[in-house]
Order: structure tokens, then C-alpha cells, then sequence
């Protein structure tokens, strides 16, 4: 549970930072756009390029950024087993045998090994990329961001507000609900409950004494947060006026011109290089 | 000729002509230059615990005093394992002495038998010995009955318990932290009141007959009346169930009722360890670091600005006995 580090805000000052969060979320779209418009590894290599310029002007430690991929590490290991399995192409990428290993419907060929790189890869890029978003912007920032970018939809009658606040609350709870959590842990494990042992069952079975006290508190901590905000005549969107207004940079300009050159870039790489290597 | 003519047979000590070794299992607990750092290597890293080196012996009703954030919480946790020492983790790397220094002291915690800077220590087998009941331990109720909650840690320790031996326990358990087992057993944890749910915790901690018992604040929160019956309850778990026990507790006055000696922590160090008597002899000094004083001290403080200076243990009677006698003499 201690290494759920995904949405946890890293405090540091860093040109990321500082960039605008509603540009920052404008920019995790055009990147995942990007990760999934690349269909070779020459433009992977340019959306790693611009993950690694982003880590390295944010100041966040490589290892805590690396700790998001460990959360999703089952994941990225199922997918690209699941690949390389069960992909029966029989196209060559390199010198060698097309098909390494056949057994009734599941073999290890070049296609399948390329595509479930491919695969890994892009999660990678994409959980790791997400996290920066995270660890670089606070929670307040990115629902005034988000809350700014979904303005349009109060044309529609949306209740835009409700929702960045439903999120910037969502994303409050959790390092509340992860202390929560630990205690709870600790305290089952004081009275003997094993759980870091045993089989999957065991284990999920072992998470019910957790899950139940945590589910409670959560529910009260929901019931005292509404109470504390009527409270304080809480009332919704209307006529709020905000403390901090978002400013454009000039920090803002090169973090937009380094994005746009990468979606440019594996746009065209796509349409002169093509699929694959 | 053989030297050791009787090596081999399964005799004891005392037969092979030597005195017989007896082991005394005292439960003593010794911590020595215990440090702990949370979060190390990022911005929020913290010294939770600096060189603090501490022994509770065995049949103490000992008090751990300190602001939040002193590391008090986090001793405690150490005393179960619930906090390893660096030097019982995998991957564990013996810090290296610089040069022209002495080699780093490395931290050691026992507890009876246990090495707690071990890694092969039975961490499990430890915590049966160690029960620990922390703050709000009503937080920790789970199951759908009172008699589940309770069993539950028995059923974690001991696993081939018949029906009737768990029974047993958990209505010894209930009875004694004074609910009424017939009553209880059956009904959800949830239904309980608040009082009654922290003695049901508190009873799933206890069912497995701790020789140590750890309780962070276990009257916080709670009224005056419920403040008393917990503190009767602890002492009841003191003469008849527990041998030894500590709690961690702001509340002064309860420190000076209760404990046998007390430990002052302060941003991660230990500040002292005395009993009350002595301990609160120190006021200025407790004050100084923020600590409150038990009531008794500040009568016997505003006494002496008076002239009479009145010599306690800083318990409400031994006060009370010393006024009198102060009074006395003055006649």
C-alpha cells in the first residue's frame, strides 16, 4: 500500500511546476494523443524524449517518478505476456526464425515480441507520463485547471464546478485514506493478521478486516466534510470569484512549442516512416 | 578416555553434576540508541526517533509523555515490530566507519527473548506477546459480531484452537474488560456505544493474554466517566492479565495516578525516565518543552508561592495526605 504513489503532488519549485495546469492537462492529452498516434518506435523514442526532458526540469527524483509503474507492474507484465503469446504473425523484423515456439494456439514469434514491446512501452510512457502530471501540479491547481477547461460545458448547464470539486476532493482524500489505511494495517497486523502472505485468496481474503473499518471512516469523513462545508454556507459555482487567476507564461510558451514539435514530429513520422521499426 | 562420559543422554543439566540453568523469561524491554527516520532521502524526511535508549522492565505500568510529533508513537510501534529496525530488513547494509571515527552505534531493541534487530525473529510469535491497542482502537472493528471481532486476533495467533478454547477466551476477555459476554456476543460492533466498542477492541487485543500490553491514548476521547473506567480497566489487566503495561497518554494527571515511571519524549529524543514523584519535581522543565503538569503539581507549585511547601507523590491522595500532614504540623 506504500508504494501507491500515483497522484501524490512532489513539492519542489521547478520549471514544470510552474508551467499552467490547464496547459499541463491540455499537454497530457496531446501526449497520450501522441503515444497513440505513434505506430514506430522512432516516435515512441521522441514521446521518451520529452518524458525524460519533463523529469529532468521537475526535480522529482527518478525513482519516486518509476515508483508509479510499479503500482501497474502486473499490468504491464499480463499485457505484454498476453502478446507475445498470442501473436501467430508470421512477419520478420530481424534475421532469424519468424516463429520461435509453437504449442497449440500460443507461440513466441518476432511479431509478437515487437508488438507487446511496443505495448510496454506505450503504458509505460503513459502511466509514467500521468504521474508527472500529479507529482508537478497540486491538487487545487489542477481542478482550477480542469474546472477552467470545462467552462464550455456550463452552456450546456453542466455543473462543471461540482465535478472539479468532486475531484479536487477525490484527490484530497487519498494520501488521508492511505494514512487511514496504514493504521488499520497496523493494527490488524498487532492482532496477528497476516498480510503480506499466503496465496491471491489468502490475501484478498485478508484485506476484508482492512477494507470494512476503512470503507466506515471514509463514510463518516464524507458525512463531517459535507456538515463542515454547509457549515460554512457552502453554496456551489455561483458568483465564486478565485484567490489565484491562471496567467499565461513565458514558460507556458516553450512547454506548448516542445509539445506541439512532438505531436508535429510523430505525426509525421507516421506518415513517412509507417508502422514498426 | 571420553571426557564427557554422559554427552548424548537426555538428561538435564542437573543430572550431568552441574547446577541446572534456569532460564528466567522476563519480559524486559531494552532499547538502546533507537533511531528511526521516516521518508529517508526525500523532502519530507523526518527524525522521528534520535538515540533514544530505554529499559521498561518487567510488571511496569509505564508512561510514555510527549507532543505530537515527539516520536512516542513511533517507539512504540518499534516494540512490535510493526516498525522494524533498519538492521532486521532485507537488504540490510552494515553502515561503514568513517575514517578516523569510531564505528556507528547501531540501534538494538529486545524484548524478552525477542531480538527485535534480528531478521529471523518470529515477528508473529512476538506479537502475541506484545498486544498493542492504538488510539481510537474502536477503528479497528470489522466483523459482523462482537464474538467474531474478538476471536479474531486468537484465531490469527493460535491456529488449532478448539471451539470451546476460543469460547472461553473470548468471554474471559469480554467479562473482563466489562461487557457483558451473554449480551454482546452476538450483536454487531457497530451497535455498540462508543464507550462499550473501544472495550470490545480493546477485548480483541487482549483475548490472547499479552504479558505486554501497549496502549496509545486509551482514554482519548472519551468523558470523565469513561476516562476513569478505562483507566480501573487497565489496572484490573495489570493485577490479573498483562504484566506489564505502557501507555502513551497526554493526560498528566493520569500519568501521575497511574504509572510506575514515566518516559519524556521530545522531538525524537528521550528526555527522561523517572517515576511521577520525581518526574513532575521537574515542572519548569516539562513546561519548557511544552508538556502540561498534573494538577497535584500545580497545587503543590501555588502552595509553596504561600510558604507551605508540601512534599507528594503527586497522586490525588498522596497530596491529599500531604496537605494534611503540612496542616498538621503547622498546629
Amino acid at each position: 500500500m506504500k508504494d501507491v504513489s500515483f497522484g501524490q503532488y512532489y513539492p519542489v519549485s521547478s520549471f514544470v511546476h510552474r508551467v499552467d495546469p490547464r496547459l499541463k492537462i491540455l499537454f497530457l492529452i496531446a501526449y497520450i494523443v501522441a503515444i497513440f498516434l505513434a505506430n514506430n518506435f522512432y516516435a515512441l523514442g521522441a514521446c521518451a524524449l520529452v518524458l525524460v526532458l519533463t523529469i529532468a526540469f521537475s526535480h522529482v527524483p527518478v525513482r519516486k517518478v518509476f515508483r508509479a509503474v510499479r503500482g501497474i507492474l502486473f499490468l504491464v507484465v499480463f499485457t505484454a505476456a498476453i502478446n507475445v503469446l498470442f501473436n501467430a504473425s508470421e512477419e520478420v523484423y530481424w534475421a532469424g526464425p519468424a516463429v520461435y515456439w509453437k504449442w497449440k494456439i500460443f507461440s513466441v514469434t518476432q511479431a509478437g515480441i515487437v508488438f507487446s514491446a511496443f505495448l510496454v512501452i506505450r503504458l509505460v510512457l503513459l502511466v509514467t507520463f500521468s504521474s508527472m502530471l500529479t507529482y508537478t501540479t497540486t491538487p487545487v491547481a489542477l481542478t482550477d485547471g480542469l474546472e477552467s477547461l470545462l467552462t464550455p460545458l456550463k452552456w450546456i448547464r453542466f455543473p462543471v464546478h461540482a465535478l472539479a470539486l468532486i475531484m479536487s476532493l477525490a484527490l484530497r482524500m487519498i494520501p488521508i485514506l492511505m494514512d487511514e489505511t496504514e493504521r488499520i494495517r497496523d493494527a490488524q497486523k498487532a492482532r496477528g493478521a497476516a498480510m503480506d502472505e499466503g496465496n491471491l485468496i489468502k490475501r484478498v481474503k485478508a484485506m476484508i478486516p482492512v477494507l470494512i473499518p476503512l470503507l466506515l471512516s471514509a463514510f463518516r469523513r464524507a458525512d463531517e466534510l459535507g456538515e463542515a462545508m454547509e457549515s460554512r454556507c457552502y453554496m456551489g459555482g455561483k458568483k465564486r470569484t478565485k484567490y489565484k487567476k491562471l496567467r499565461f507564461t513565458w514558460r507556458d510558451l516553450i512547454a506548448f512549442l516542445l509539445i506541439a514539435a512532438l505531436v508535429t514530429g510523430v505525426v509525421l513520422l507516421r506518415v513517412y516512416v509507417g508502422a514498426f521499426l | 578416555m571420553n571426557p564427557f562420559p554422559l554427552r548424548g543422554l537426555p538428561l538435564k543439566g542437573a543430572a550431568r553434576g552441574r547446577p541446572p540453568i534456569i532460564t528466567i523469561k522476563t519480559m524486559q524491554i531494552t532499547a538502546e540508541h533507537l533511531t528511526y527516520v521516516y521518508n529517508p532521502g526525500s523532502p519530507f524526511a523526518v527524525k522521528a526517533l534520535d538515540d533514544v535508549s530505554l529499559t521498561i522492565e518487567e510488571g511496569e505500568f509505564f508512561g510514555i509523555i510527549g507532543h505530537t510529533g515527539s516520536g512516542k508513537s513511533t517507539f512504540v510501534k518499534h516494540l512490535n515490530g510493526l516498525i522494524r529496525l533498519p538492521s532486521s530488513q532485507k537488504h540490510y547494509k552494515k553502515p561503514k566507519a568513517k575514517k578516523g571515527q569510531p564505528a556507528p552505534v547501531e540501534p538494538s531493541l529486545k524484548v524478552g527473548e525477542f531480538d527485535l534487530a534480528d531478521r529471523k525473529t518470529d515477528f508473529r510469535a512476538l506479537r502475541k506477546k506484545v498486544g498493542m491497542v492504538f488510539q481510537y482502537p474502536e477503528a479497528q472493528l470489522f466483523a459482523e459480531t462482537v464474538f467474531d471481532d474478538v476471536a479474531f486476533g486468537l484465531k490469527n495467533f493460535e491456529k488449532d484452537l478448539k471451539a470451546e478454547e476460543i469460547e472461553a477466551a473470548v468471554k474471559a476477555a469480554t467479562e473482563i474488560v466489562g461487557l457483558d459476554y451473554a449480551a454482546v456476543k452476538d450483536v454487531s460492533p457497530f451497535d455498540l456505544s462508543g464507550g462499550q466498542r473501544r472495550r470490545a477492541a480493546i477485548a480483541g487485543v487482549i483475548v490472547t493474554k499479552p504479558e505486554i500490553l501497549v496502549l496509545d491514548e486509551p482514554a482519548a476521547g472519551l468523558d470523565p466517566l469513561g476516562k476513569k473506567e478505562i483507566m480501573e480497566l487497565l489496572h484490573r489487566l495489570h493485577r490479573d492479565w498483562c504484566r506489564t503495561i505502557v501507555i502513551v497518554s497526554h493526560d498528566m494527571d493520569e500519568i501521575a495516578e497511574n504509572c510506575t515511571r514515566a518516559a519524556v519524549f521530545s522531538e525524537g529524543k528521550l528526555v527522561c525516565a523517572l517515576p511521577p514523584k520525581e518526574l513532575f519535581l521537574k515542572s519548569e522543565e516539562l513546561l519548557s518543552l511544552g508538556l502540561d503538569i498534573p494538577l497535584t503539581a500545580k497545587l503543590c507549585a501555588a502552595l509553596a508561592k504561600r510558604g507551605v511547601s508540601v512534599g507528594c507523590d503527586f497522586t490525588v491522595d498522596g497530596f491529599v495526605r500531604a496537605v494534611l500532614g503540612a496542616k498538621g504540623e503547622k498546629r
